[in-house]
């Protein structure tokens, strides 16, 4: 036994470097996922974004249809390069919420002025609250959330167009 | 010009690197000290000649190389050049060999006590080592790559980086990992020629001592840098990038009392040598991890994850060859003299067992989130409240056996110590009455860290009563100034752990806030502007009884590149310090944040007295090895 | 290697802009109760900013770790105890969120380690004592 024990630090060695060249290979996933996919969206009620456009809150999610839910923020730069793809999302025939974290009516207006407006609500979350509350770690995300108000899936960063088929496959199972 | 001479000079390193290795392995001529040395020595001059050429190409801001194009600005300060040439991976890593081959050459030049053939493997195993940074350099970091054409302007001008602690931390850090190597090199050279025995120890004492003396300033200046830099008063958060520089720094004081124990009494032989392979397989290891990207930390390299896997290969041949070596010849190293569980070897075992469990410790903490999502898929972190509930108690553990162990006799020790030992013990009992009575709130860490600090004062001095003060050896005094260092440390951490006060708020002038005995008024806001910032700055004035203070924190927009800094301001009394920060207006005010941290100085004091008694150590060894030499020769 | 503290920090300077919103009211004030206040900082101190390089939100400048201040203040200024709080979040963020690891399955070895390895070097440092003593 003291004899085997000579070897022990050669084999954590090998062990080390072996999980270690493993883990360089196949790099994990950085993004911080919710944990919330499979569980009701936490209730919430939101102001509207913008004066005059329909605020936001929980119950509006849970229409019987799958919907996608945008968080966005007008300082958010991807969000710009993500807002033409949420356009085409929406003649597809998605429906579309979104919640403004961190910004001012005035800005929201003309961001969705300057890069087009898919969203049939917005909610103003002025402390990210909500975005707290659903899991979410930062802007841009977006959450598939089905008929009955479950979150079934959440893209991390700006949704491309290499994106879409994906969205639109997750939007299909949530029917 | 000078690009292509320290190219060259640098492939001419590696090519004598390779011959020292090769005649180290007998080939094309017999091994000998004779044949070794002037290649070690040419070896370094090369190096050392490849690392002024970087120099010069940064203080000229030659921007047709590719590195200075990056990392440097013709309007940056000379100093900030100077050190800008090893602020980036490729001249980090040209600094590293040139340690090494130095190193290397003053082994070559000084080591006569050990016999030749072990000398001349020692070269080699340096060699070896440095060949493989040498093509890591030459064939995946060139830092004198040429860039065509070369751009109007350098990038590098972050106003973060033009820090004078920042310039001179990784020197520091770097002499320390390096110079491990050498025991590194010493312990591979001693066990290939089964020399494993005292005069070895005495040949692998001063390289340990003085690696560790730059290990422990190093990470000292680190800690006190990011205090004042990042803003918010910590001084050490366990991140992966500092548990990298702490981890050898632990194998390497472990390592430092065992080659005293194999230098004085011969014993503790497979110990040292596995300490030895352990301390610079811990540079490597750290060198790895900040490099390659498999950790995140607020501390990390930009990252390239193919550069971590050639450092990754060379961590794998070298400790992997170290360790086979170790194995192979464990049962051939003699046993060393015998001795009692109660004596001073014994209880240097326990030191070093329980440094090397906190090693340990930090180790698995450090890298089981990476592990844990690798088998589980799950993210989790480990932090502070891990590392200090753990490692914290065991340190604790360490600073008790302070009292008694340096005390101890070799071999056996049945005296009665009570009477050397019962004054630190007393302080410590009336330490925790006074904190039990005056602050019960305390966390039971600090109230602890407080009483065996204190009680390290009066414990360091006991090993010098007795004895005629100035026959004592330096090395010594060395021991007592640096043991009292670990308890002025200790002071400092629980001090600043238990009674830190804070203030956040925010302030209209004319306000005053009170943090801890102090009230500080927020006498004016003002505009100031400097060389390349503009910058809001808080006029405060602190006052506690009598007298008043000034302090003026800054936030700080530098305009190229557009970067938001904060200045804090502190105020140094004699028993603590006052920081303060301003943050970002608001609608009512300015955010201010006040921090009033009784002794913590006293945290890089004691690191400071920690190097200072490792150097006189060092000091008295090297005289006593000078005087004994030159006696042998009379 | 605290230099690259800089340069990380370049780096980490988010592709994100800041919103022009100031911090919520609990991010950088104090709760009026000194023992509310205790927890609440005990609690941030240990929990991971969401949007940083690995620093506790009660160091941190982010915008988010403001508001994730104020989330903790708040909740308890209310009356809630910081485990509940702590709990919520990890809810919604795994535990990667808290810097404190949980004691589970998954970490079990996290926590048995520093008594394996003492009990390993106890059981090193006994055999080269014993030995010494047996001569």
């Amino acid at each position: 036994m003291r004899r085997a024990l000579r070897f022990v630090p050669l084999a954590l060695l090998l062990a080390f470097v072996g999980f270690v060249a493993w883990r360089l290979a196949n790099p994990a996933d950085t993004a911080i996922r919710s944990r919330l996919e499979g569980k009701p969206v936490p209730a919430f009620t939101l102001p509207p974004a913008v004066p005059g456009r329909a605020a936001l809150s929980s119950a509006d999610l849970a229409t019987g249809q799958p919907r996608l839910l945008n968080i966005f923020a007008s300082w958010c730069v991807p969000c710009i390069a993500e807002a033409p793809v949420l356009g085409d999302l929406k003649r597809r025939g998605v429906a579309i919420d979104g919640i403004a974290i961190r910004d001012k009516p005035e800005d929201v207006a003309a961001f969705l002025a300057r890069n087009g407006d898919p969203y049939q609500r917005i909610g103003a979350d002025m402390q990210s609250s909500v975005q707290m509350a659903l899991g979410s770690a930062g802007v841009p995300e977006s959450f598939v959330i089905d008929g009955r108000g479950i979150i079934r899936y959440q893209h991390v960063g700006p949704i491309m167009p290499q994106d879409v088929s994906t969205v639109l496959a997750e939007l299909e199972k949530a029917k | 010009m000078i690009a292509e001479l320290g190219l060259a000079a640098l492939w001419l390193a590696a090519m004598l690197a390779l011959l020292q290795l090769l005649l180290a392995l007998g080939i094309g001529g017999r091994p000998s000290a004779a044949g070794a040395r002037p290649l070690a020595l040419v070896q370094a001059a090369l190096t050392l000649l490849a690392f002024a050429a970087l120099i010069v190409l940064f203080l000229r801001t030659d921007l047709s190389v590719t590195l200075v194009a990056a990392n440097s600005h013709s309007a940056k300060p000379w100093l900030y050049k100077f050190a800008g040439a090893w602020g980036n991976h490729e001249g980090s890593m040209l600094l590293w060999v040139t340690v090494l081959a130095l190193s290397g050459a003053l082994l070559a030049l000084f080591e006569r006590r050990v016999a030749e053939k072990m000398l001349v493997a020692s070269l080699g195993a340096q060699a070896a080592l440095g060949l493989g940074f040498y093509a890591f350099l030459l064939l995946a970091s060139n830092p004198f790559a040429r860039l065509d054409p070369a751009p109007a302007e350098g990038r590098g001008l972050n106003p973060l980086l033009q820090d004078p602690g920042l310039a001179f931390h990784p020197p520091t850090l770097y002499l320390g990992y390096v110079g491990l190597s050498v025991a590194f090199s010493l312990a591979v050279g001693a066990m290939l020629t089964r020399q494993v025995d005292a005069p070895l120890a005495r040949a692998m004492r001063p390289w340990v001592l003085g690696s560790w003396i730059f290990l422990t300033l190093g990470i000292t200046a680190g800690s006190y840098w990011a205090y004042y830099e990042l803003g918010w008063g910590g001084w050490w958060f366990w991140d992966p990038v500092e548990n990298a520089s702490l981890m050898p720094w632990l194998a390497a004081t472990a390592l430092l009392h065992s080659v005293n124990v194999l230098a004085a009494r011969g014993g503790l032989r497979s110990w040292t040598m596995m300490l030895a392979v352990v301390a610079f397989s811990m540079s490597m290891v750290g060198t790895f991890l900040v490099r390659s990207g498999i950790l995140t930390s607020v501390h990390a390299f930009a990252v390239d994850p193919q550069r971590g896997t050639f450092i990754l290969v060379l961590l794998a041949l070298y400790v992997g060859a170290a360790l086979a070596l170790f194995a192979a010849r464990a049962a051939t190293i003699r046993e060393g003299a015998p001795f009692d569980p109660v004596s001073r070897e014994g209880a240097l075992v326990v030191n070093n067992l329980l440094l090397s469990v906190i090693l340990g410790i930090v180790f698995v903490g450090t890298l089981y989130p990476i592990v844990a999502e690798a088998l589980s898929g799950e993210k989790l972190s480990v932090g502070p409240p891990y590392f200090n509930a753990v490692a914290g108690p065991l340190a604790l553990l360490l600073a008790a056996l302070l009292v008694v162990g340096p005390l101890l006799r070799w071999r056996r020790d049945k005296r009665p110590l009570a009477k050397w030992v019962l004054p630190s013990v007393l302080t410590a009992a009336t330490v925790l009455v006074i904190t039990f009575v005056f602050v019960p709130g305390m966390g039971i860490l600090s109230r602890l860290g407080l009483a065996f600090g204190i009680a390290l004062v009066p414990a360091s001095i006991v090993p010098l009563l007795g004895r005629s003060l100035r026959r004592t050896p330096l090395a010594t005094w060395g021991m007592v100034i640096a043991h009292l260092g670990v308890g002025v440390a200790l002071i400092g951490m629980a001090s600043e752990s238990a009674f830190t006060r804070e203030k956040l708020a925010v302030a209209q002038p004319g306000d005053k806030l009170s943090v801890g005995p102090w009230l500080v008024e927020l006498a004016g806001i003002a505009p100031v502007a400097g060389p390349n910032w503009t910058a809001i700055e808080a006029h405060l004035r602190a006052s506690r009884g009598s007298g008043a203070e000034t302090l003026r924190p800054q936030a700080r927009v530098f305009t190229s590149p557009l970067t938001e800094t904060s200045e804090a301001a502190i105020h140094t009394a004699w028993n603590g310090q006052l920081y303060a920060v301003i943050g970002k207006q608001r609608d009512d005010g300015w955010q201010l944040r006040l921090w009033w941290k009784p002794f913590v100085t006293l945290i890089w004091l004691g690191g400071m007295l920690i190097a200072l008694g490792g150097l006189v150590a060092l000091v008295g060894r090297l005289w006593r090895e000078r005087r004994r030499g030159r006696e042998a020769e009379e | 290697m605290k230099l690259l503290a800089a340069l990380s920090l370049l780096i980490a300077a988010p592709a994100l802009a800041d919103s022009s919103l100031p911090p919520a009211q609990w991010a950088d004030r104090q709760l009026p109760d000194a023992r509310q206040e205790a927890e609440a900082k005990a609690l941030m101190e240990q929990l991971r900013c969401l949007v940083c390089q690995g620093q506790s939100i009660a160091d941190s400048d982010a915008e988010l770790a403001g508001d994730m201040r104020h989330l903790v203040r708040s909740r308890i200024a209310a009356g809630e105890r910081p485990g509940e709080v702590r709990r919520w979040l990890v809810e919604r963020y795994g535990n990667w969120v808290s810097y404190q690891p949980p004691v589970e399955p998954v970490t079990w070895p996290l926590w048995l380690a520093p008594l394996v390895l003492l009990g390993l070097g106890a059981w090193l440092a006994r055999a080269r004592l014993k030995r010494r003593r047996q001569r």
